[in-house]
């Protein structure tokens, strides 16, 4: 089973402090550290685990900058086999859609019998790259996926529905999975993987070798534009309880006794 | 007369929250620009559906056929995609819901309809629809412009606007149209509804409820906050992460996915705020939150935020409730 697996590197942002830049259209990126899209951390997983039981290969693509290939590192060290970068500076503020055909302008020439990816992503969580994909590359799809189940020639996939609830649907292959976080245990990268890893080269593409034109990618070739981010209002704040340690903790105590909850 | 398509969302025999939310919101826009709300409602034996939306979109657009017994994303855009081109929409609303995000990009690209997903807000400008969403898990806010077209279409988040019946009833026609599925989608079948296995604990009817999320860190530090949960009398619950890591169990997992609560207290402890978990604990009586990022959504919604190292403050507030619990035994 051949199976393509599209990453992207992003800031980690969950426990930080983030500042809008000067140009008010994107964050402050400098003291951020990068990694792989959380979601895509599990649909590499998934695919080393597909590979590792029957056989063929596992293919991560990109579309990014040099400093992109951290994440492609990683995921060659996590088992992956071979690694693509897309990057041209005209794929620059390319939205989702635009990414998307980049995407397929590679992907399109590659043997696949799936293609996985993260459900969204950390930083735009657009969620729209996967099913994109799958309408132009022709193939089913489903997104949200919990599990995934390969039979001959189809798949028994769950996805996530909302309050707990999932619905399992059988799927034609080749297809394409968008993964959801907790379908599997992302593996550590041992030292081994990281040794070979170093030695596979990375083939990087540009526009040229995509066949896509100027128009395609970039802002000319996407549905959406950032006009600016701004700190979500607040409509109410907490009343913050300041002090040590010892402090705060009776000053919550007291509070949760006065509601006569101890 | 220019339409606001709203595609009506309903499972297993209920109309869902997101389709009276969406309804709500496209009437507020077609009263501001002369259109029309339609509620497109797509099912199997749903004319009760299509009554109760009479009440709040002009037309309810049915198609009624035993091959859309259980949504199918294809089944969908087969019959969306000849909808739209007739009718010609200048918006097509659907939630940003596993539903919506199965099926809107796909039947986007097929149509060549520019797609923004997961709105908070949406408004009609001069050069076209803008849009109000969020980046980095909900840190930071994206007004966005939509590129010009003759139709948008946008998924819109859950709970975010307030359903309301429309004050003048619109008294909706329902017109009924044939579906155009002559067999079944082969290539994607619905099976099943899966209920994840129950861990026997019912967070819902707890009265007190710890949320512990990514700041927990390491499962080694799980057993800290247990015991401050045994001393409170509290029952643990969590954050996705904590799932997907499988420290604790899917049936303790408070959000849009996962379930909702309202105890007396939450208290969240490294817990972020991102709005799927905010969406199941935000109605409970009392918010207490700690969390290292003064920034952190989850004090828009706390009632009292310390902004602290959890783990100074779990071993101190443990000791605080126990010296408590003494004085009134």
């Amino acid at each position: 089973m051949d199976v393509v697996v599209c990453v992207k590197h992003v800031p980690e942002t969950a426990e930080a402090e983030l500042r809008i830049d000067k140009t008010g259209k994107a964050i402050e990126k400098t003291s951020l550290v990068f990694d792989i899209n959380e979601w895509d951390d599990y649909a590499l997983e998934e695919a080393v685990r597909i590979r590792e039981k029957q056989g063929g290969t596992v293919t991560v693509i990109t579309v990014g900058a040099q400093d992109s290939e951290s994440t492609l590192r990683k995921c060659l060290a996590r088992g992956a086999d071979t690694a693509i970068r897309l990057t041209d500076p005209k794929f620059e503020n390319s939205d989702a859609y635009a990414i998307a055909k980049i995407l397929h302008s590679a992907i399109k020439n590659l043997h696949y019998d799936l293609i996985l990816l993260g459900a969204q992503a950390g930083d735009d969580g657009s969620a729209m790259v996967g099913p994109i994909l799958a309408e132009m590359l022709n193939i089913p799809h489903a997104t949200m996926t919990k599990k995934i189940e390969l039979n001959t020639g189809t798949a028994k996939v769950n996805r996530e529905l909302e309050g707990g609830l999932e619905e399992q649907l059988e799927i034609k292959l080749p297809a394409l999975f968008a993964v959801q976080t907790g379908i599997n245990e992302p593996r550590y990268v041992s030292i081994m993987g990281i040794r070979k890893a170093m030695q596979k080269e990375i083939k990087v593409m540009g526009l040229a070798d995509t066949g896509l034109t100027e128009a395609d990618v970039g802002p000319a070739g996407s549905w959406t534009t950032i006009e600016k981010l701004y700190v979500p209002p607040v409509e109410k704040q907490a009343e913050f309880l300041k002090g040590t340690p010892e402090e705060i903790a009776t000053k919550i105590a007291d509070i949760v006794k006065s509601r006569g909850l101890i | 007369m220019a339409k606001i398509f709203v595609l009506v969302e309903h499972r297993q025999g209920r109309l869902r929250d997101i389709t009276f939310e969406m309804l709500t919101k496209a009437n507020e826009l077609t009263e501001k620009t002369d259109a029309e709300t339609t509620a497109v409602l797509l099912g199997n034996n749903i004319v009760e559906h299509a009554k109760t939306l009479t009440e709040y979109a002009k037309t309810v657009l049915l198609v009624q056929d035993p091959k859309l017994e259980n949504f199918n994303s294809e089944a969908y855009r087969k019959i969306l995609a000849k909808l739209i081109t007739e009718h010609k929409p200048s918006l097509v609303m659907m939630g940003h819901t596993s539903y919506g995000i199965e099926l809107a990009p796909r039947l986007a690209t097929a149509l060549g309809t520019p797609l923004a997903t997961d709105c908070l807000d949406l408004t009609f400008e001069a050069d076209g629809l803008a849009v109000t969403r969020q980046m980095y898990g909900g840190k930071v806010n994206v007004k966005a412009m939509l590129r010009k077209a003759e139709t948008y279409m946008t998924t819109v988040r859950q709970a975010t606007f307030t359903a309301e019946k429309p004050a003048t009833p619109p008294n909706g026609q329902i017109a009924e149209v044939p579906s155009l599925l002559t067999e079944e989608i082969a290539e994607k079948r619905f099976l099943q509804y899966v209920l994840p296995p129950s861990g026997g604990v019912d967070i819902t009817a707890a009265e007190k409820l710890i949320g512990i999320g990514r700041g927990i860190k390491d499962q080694t530090n799980m057993s800290m906050i247990e015991e401050l949960a045994k001393t409170l009398g509290a029952v643990l619950a969590c954050s996705r992460p904590i799932v997907d890591k499988g420290w604790l169990p899917s049936d303790r997992q408070v959000g849009s996915s996962g379930k909702t609560v309202k105890p007396k207290l939450y208290l969240a402890l490294g817990i972020s705020g991102a709005f799927q978990h905010v969406l199941g604990m935000k109605s409970s009586d009392l918010i207490i939150a700690v969390n290292k990022d003064p920034k952190a959504p989850i004090f828009s919604f706390a009632d009292y935020g310390i902004v602290e190292d959890l783990f100074k403050i779990v071993p101190a507030l443990k000791g605080k409730i126990y010296e408590l619990k003494g004085q009134k035994a």
